[in-house]
C-alpha cells in the first residue's frame, strides 16, 4: 500500500484525515465515551507488550521442549497459557507445523485477522490487496515476491482465517541448532516464518 | 455481501511490497483511529462484526483508495452516528452538540485499558449438536447474503472435507447486523487447490477456511 504514494501526491488528503481524526476524538472526549490519556495507554501496551517476541519464544519453546510442542499442536491457547510469561493470549490460537512435506502459509483474504498476542499488529502488506488476493491463489508466487521457493512436490497449505480462530505456523527448527538454548533459537524466528512468508534465521547468517 | 473486501482470487494488484522495518504506525493518527476503535468497541458501541460490515459497505473506490486506517477511520465515524452516538453536525463542527448516548459498558477510562489488551471469547455453549464431523465431505453453499457474511466469494459451491471442529461461536452473519450472536457450530474446512482454481491451479496447494455450519450441505 502507497504511504509513500500519499506524501508525495496527496499530502492535503492526508492532513484532512489527520484533523478529521483529531475532531472525532474531540467530540468522543467531550461527550465522555472515551478519556485520551486511556487512548494513549491503549497504544502504549500495543507499542511494548506486543509483538513477533512473543511468538518467538513459543515457536523456540516448541522446538527444544517436545511435550509443549505436542500441547501446543492440541491447544494453542492452552498451550501458551501455561507459559505464564508471555503476553496473555486469547482463545482459539491454532498452531500449525511446517513439516518436509508440507509448508503452511496464513491469511485473512476478508479483512486483517492476525495473532496480535503472538506477532504484534499485523504489517501493511499483510492487510493490503496484492497478498489477500493472491495468497489463496497462488502462494507460490507470493513467496517469490518474499525471495523464496519451496521444493515443487512440498504441499502449500493456505489457512484463511475467516473466523475468530487464529493461526501461528510453527517453522522447522534450522538445522546446525543442536544443543543451542531457547533464549539463542528464538533470535532465529522472525515474524514472517511464523506467518508462512519466510523461514527462520540461519545459525551464522546476517540478521 | 459481494463486495470488494472479498478478495481472495481476484487479479491485477500487484507483487507483495513487505517494507523493511515497517513502523508499528505510519503516523501519529493511525494509533489514535486503532485506540478509539478498541475502546469505543470495548465500551459497547458496537461488536467486532459490526465493525467489520461498517469498513466493507465503504463505497468500493473508497475502500480500494485508502489506507488501512484511513478505512478503520471512516467505518468508525459512520458506525457511531448510524448507532446514534453523535452527529453529522457534530462531526462537522468538530464539537459534541448533543447529550451522550450511554454506552453499554460505560465510559472507556485508564481503567479499562487491560481489558482490551487480550481477545475477547468468542465459543459458546451448544444450543444443537454438530451436524458434521471429522473427515466429512460438505459442500460450500451457493449463498450471496448482501449483508455481512464470512463465506468468501472463491468457495462457494466448492466440495471440502472437514478438517477441525473449533465448537461453537457467535454467528458474524447476525451479530454484525445486531440480531444476536446465534451461536453456530464452526469447522476448518479444507478444499483442494484445483477445485477452486481449475486444472492450471497449484496441485500442491490446499486452502482452508473456518465455515460456520450454515455456510455447509452435505456432499
Amino acid at each position: 500500500m502507497s504511504y509513500d504514494h500519499d506524501h508525495h501526491h496527496d499530502h492535503s488528503e492526508l492532513s484532512e484525515t489527520e484533523l478529521r481524526v483529531r475532531a472525532l476524538e474531540t467530540i468522543l472526549t467531550e461527550k465522555g465515551y472515551i478519556e485520551p490519556a486511556a487512548l494513549d495507554a491503549i497504544i502504549q501496551a500495543y507499542e511494548t507488550k506486543i509483538g513477533p517476541h512473543n511468538g518467538a519464544r513459543v515457536v523456540a519453546k516448541a522446538w527444544t521442549d517436545p511435550a509443549f510442542k505436542t500441547a501446543l499442536l492440541q491447544d494453542g491457547s492452552k498451550a501458551i497459557g501455561t507459559l505464564g510469561h508471555i503476553s496473555r493470549v486469547g482463545d482459539h490460537l491454532v498452531v500449525v507445523e511446517n513439516t518436509p512435506e508440507r509448508h503452511n502459509m496464513v491469511v485473512c483474504t476478508l479483512c486483517s485477522c492476525y495473532p496480535w498476542e503472538m506477532l504484534g499488529l499485523p504489517p501493511v502488506w499483510y492487510k493490503a490487496a496484492p497478498y489477500r488476493s493472491r495468497a489463496v491463489k497462488d502462494p507460490r508466487g507470493v513467496l517469490a515476491d518474499f525471495g523464496i521457493a519451496l521444493p515443487k512436490d512440498v504441499e502449500i497449505r493456505v489457512w484463511d482465517s475467516t473466523a475468530e480462530t487464529r493461526f501461528l505456523v510453527l517453522p522447522m527448527r534450522p538445522a546446525g541448532t543442536e544443543g543451542w538454548s531457547e533464549e539463542q533459537l528464538a533470535e532465529l524466528v522472525t515474524r514472517d516464518s511464523m506467518i508462512g512468508t519466510g523461514f527462520p534465521r540461519t545459525p551464522g547468517a546476517p540478521s | 455481501m459481494n463486495g470488494v473486501h472479498d478478495m481472495g482470487g481476484m487479479d491485477g494488484f500487484g507483487k507483495v511490497e513487505p517494507e523493511p522495518n515497517e513502523p508499528m504506525f505510519h503516523a501519529e493518527w493511525e494509533s489514535r483511529v486503532l485506540a478509539m476503535v478498541r475502546a469505543m468497541g470495548a465500551a459497547g458501541a458496537f461488536n467486532i462484526d459490526t465493525s467489520r460490515f461498517y469498513r466493507e459497505t465503504l463505497p468500493p473506490h473508497v475502500y480500494l483508495s485508502s489506507s488501512y486506517y484511513k478505512k478503520w477511520f471512516l467505518g468508525l465515524e459512520e458506525m457511531l452516528i448510524d448507532k446514534g452516538y453523535l452527529t453529522r453536525e457534530e462531526v462537522a463542527a468538530g464539537h459534541a452538540m448533543q447529550p451522550a448516548k450511554a454506552l453499554k459498558h460505560g465510559k472507556f477510562d485508564r481503567a479499562n485499558v487491560e481489558r482490551v489488551m487480550v481477545r475477547g471469547k468468542f465459543d459458546r455453549p451448544a444450543p444443537a449438536p454438530a451436524k458434521f464431523k471429522i473427515g466429512d465431505r460438505v459442500r460450500a453453499r451457493n449463498i450471496h447474503p448482501a449483508t455481512h457474511t464470512r463465506l468468501p466469494r472463491y468457495v462457494r459451491g466448492h466440495v471440502g472435507v472437514v478438517e477441525l471442529n473449533h465448537g461453537c461461536h457467535v454467528f458474524p452473519d447476525t451479530a454484525a447486523m445486531e440480531r444476536g450472536e446465534n451461536p453456530q457450530w464452526l469447522y476448518t474446512v479444507v478444499f483442494e487447490g484445483r477445485d477452486l482454481w481449475g486444472e492450471d491451479g497449484d496441485p500442491t496447494l490446499k486452502v482452508s477456511i473456518d465455515a460456520f455450519e450454515p455456510y455447509l450441505e452435505p456432499a
